[in-house]
């Protein structure tokens, strides 16, 4: 029998935590672990004694750049006494807490471990905006540092080779930064929980109480089309179309399938998990798609037996809104050229047939970057408990979700797929 | 025969030189620009040096309003932004590289498929003496 591209054992989720994401500079990421940790604690339905986990994978970007520390992981083992056991921290940029996941499930399948916390963490509130985009472009290509290109300017660019590929423009990009604004508000751990009308009315009081004319926006594009407002970054990417700079943390807790019930009567399971890597700008055939992308995804839907129309809601990796088009189509929920008329049409809005980004995404819930990848399962496993609140996804037996992490400009890629069974 | 290997500082002399040289694989002819000591198509290892025409179009670009630390430095700010771009070679490679010669003000004015042509960029001053390669419109 063919073993390759299986796990040999399963692995299931059984609790989780994530911290409110923000800017929070009288902390540091000791207390945002804390906090996440404390809630994946509490959130164990039979409970647990912290001193059965076996090993300690966390995901962290740069806190070497930005809080001028390195070596996190025992950091966070000498927080949590976990001490003298392993603990061992993941980097690949705004993926590096999905590969703390993903190393943490091929850990409990090899039959290593049978109880395994996973989790990611960032403190960018530290340093200025300029010094986190300076840290930020060490995760690009050299190549494209050299020319003077920032991380909004690479996604421009393949914008611009979207539109010209596609015959669109810019305004099909308004309909994602709306949509994810509008599942914010739903959102109570969101860094920005307001949506595009809720930004519109704060301008308006604002002028309002300074005696100023009150700007006649007729609906939320128009108010995107204001470059007061949304100016440009790096055109056409606008301030409304770029994530915010967060601080934060995520946890998860994965044991092995067959004790799975021994924590809850609600596991959710793992179904398949992929990774994959990309060329940069100059090496790519096509400029509208990531390889990385379409390589995880290939491995997950392959090991879990799935196909892209099995699955009933995902987060993708928005950390730019033309990222967001670019990847529903490399996960292959649209054909190519058509992930911006899917999120025209509403297809991706909360009641839609393929919901995208329920958290509010990176763009509003934040990106906190080495989080994020636990961050969005945090998001699928609460979604597939049914504890997700208002933004619940309506849907009846909601039984499958996904989660897309992207590291720097599409050098890592992963795609996660979990199941209530 | 020029025995330089096959790196990214060969590739940085080279354009000190004024040239743009790239690989090109010996058993395939697969060309790579920057130069690459393994070929990504065959896996071959035997490269010789090509040097690219210089001509090529816009296949995508951005307008960099807020600028990193070392483009403000060159006077570049959200008043005064610039244009990058990947240029698709007429030979056939991609290149990633500063583009002059359009009004960055102005980039919905800025059209994909426009020719190109290098040119070579100096700045910087003693050892932070650097030499880019960048498009013409």
């Amino acid at each position: 029998m063919r073993r390759k591209g299986k796990l040999s054992r399963g692995v299931a989720v059984v609790g989780g935590g994530l911290t409110k994401l923000g800017l929070f500079k009288d902390r540091n990421c000791k207390d945002f672990f804390t906090e996440a940790f404390v809630e994946m604690v509490d959130s164990i339905d039979k409970g647990f004694d912290p001193k059965e986990i076996d090993a300690v994978y966390v995901g962290n970007y740069s806190n070497d750049f930005f809080v001028n520390q390195s070596h996190w992981g025992p950091i966070i083992a000498d927080l949590l006494g976990h001490v003298p056991k392993p603990v061992t921290r993941t980097e690949a940029a705004c993926a590096s807490s999905a590969l703390a996941f993903r190393e943490g499930v091929l850990a409990i399948a090899s039959g290593l471990y049978d109880i395994v916390l996973v989790g990611g963490f960032e403190q960018m509130s530290k340093r200025t905006t300029e010094e986190v985009a300076e840290g930020l472009a060490m995760a690009a290509s050299p190549y494209e540092v050299a020319a003077g290109f920032t991380f909004p300017g690479v996604f421009a660019t393949m914008a611009t080779a979207y539109f010209a590929k596609y015959g669109v423009d810019r305004e099909v990009l308004f309909n994602v930064t709306i949509k994810s604004h509008n599942n914010a508000p739903l959102n109570p751990k969101a860094q920005f929980p307001m949506s595009i009308r809720d930004f519109m009315n704060v301008r308006i009081e604002k002028c309002r109480k300074k005696g100023e004319p009150e700007p006649e926006w007729r609906d939320e594009k128009d108010f995107l089309r204001d470059p007061v407002v949304n100016p440009p970054v790096a055109w056409p990417m606008h301030l409304f179309d770029c994530c915010p700079i967060s601080d934060g943390a995520a946890c998860l807790l994965l044991v092995s399938e067959d004790i799975a019930k021994n924590f809850t009567d609600d596991p959710i399971y793992l179904a398949g998990m992929g990774q994959g890597s990309s060329y940069s700008f100059h090496a790519k055939k096509d400029l509208t798609t990531y390889e990385a992308t379409r390589y995880a995804a290939k491995e997950a839907y392959e090991m879990s037996g799935l196909a892209p129309k099995d699955i009933q809601f995902s987060e993708v990796h928005d950390c730019f809104s033309i990222a967001e088009i670019v990847h529903i189509e490399d996960l292959g929920f649209f054909k190519p050229g058509e992930g911006w008329k899917g999120v025209a049409d509403g297809l991706t809005k909360l009641d839609g047939s393929i919901p995208i980004n329920t958290s509010g995404g990176l763009k509003t819930k934040g990106h906190p970057v080495g989080a994020t990848g636990v961050a969005q399962l945090y998001e699928v496993w609460v979604q597939l408990r049914g504890k997700a609140g208002k933004r619940k996804v309506p849907k009846s037996n909601l039984r499958i979700g996904a989660a897309h992490n992207f590291g720097g400009t599409g050098g890592t890629c992963t795609f996660t797929i979990l199941e209530r069974r | 025969m020029e025995e330089r290997p096959f790196n990214d500082t060969s590739y940085e002399q080279f354009v000190k030189e004024r040239k743009v040289m790239g690989s090109k694989c010996k058993n395939c002819g697969a060309l790579s620009l920057p130069p690459r000591p393994i070929c990504i198509s065959c896996f071959g290892t035997k490269m010789e040096w090509v040097e690219f025409k210089g001509t090529g179009r816009l296949a995508a670009f951005s307008s960099i309003v807020v600028a990193p630390p070392y483009m403000v430095k060159e006077g570049f700010n959200r008043n005064n932004p610039y244009v990058v771009g990947v240029v698709e070679l007429e030979e056939g490679a991609k290149t990633v590289a500063r583009i002059i010669g359009f009004d960055a003000k102005k980039p919905e004015l800025i059209k994909v498929g426009t020719p190109l042509k290098a040119e070579f960029l100096e700045k910087g001053e003693g050892p932070e003496r650097r030499y880019l390669l960048a498009f013409k419109a």
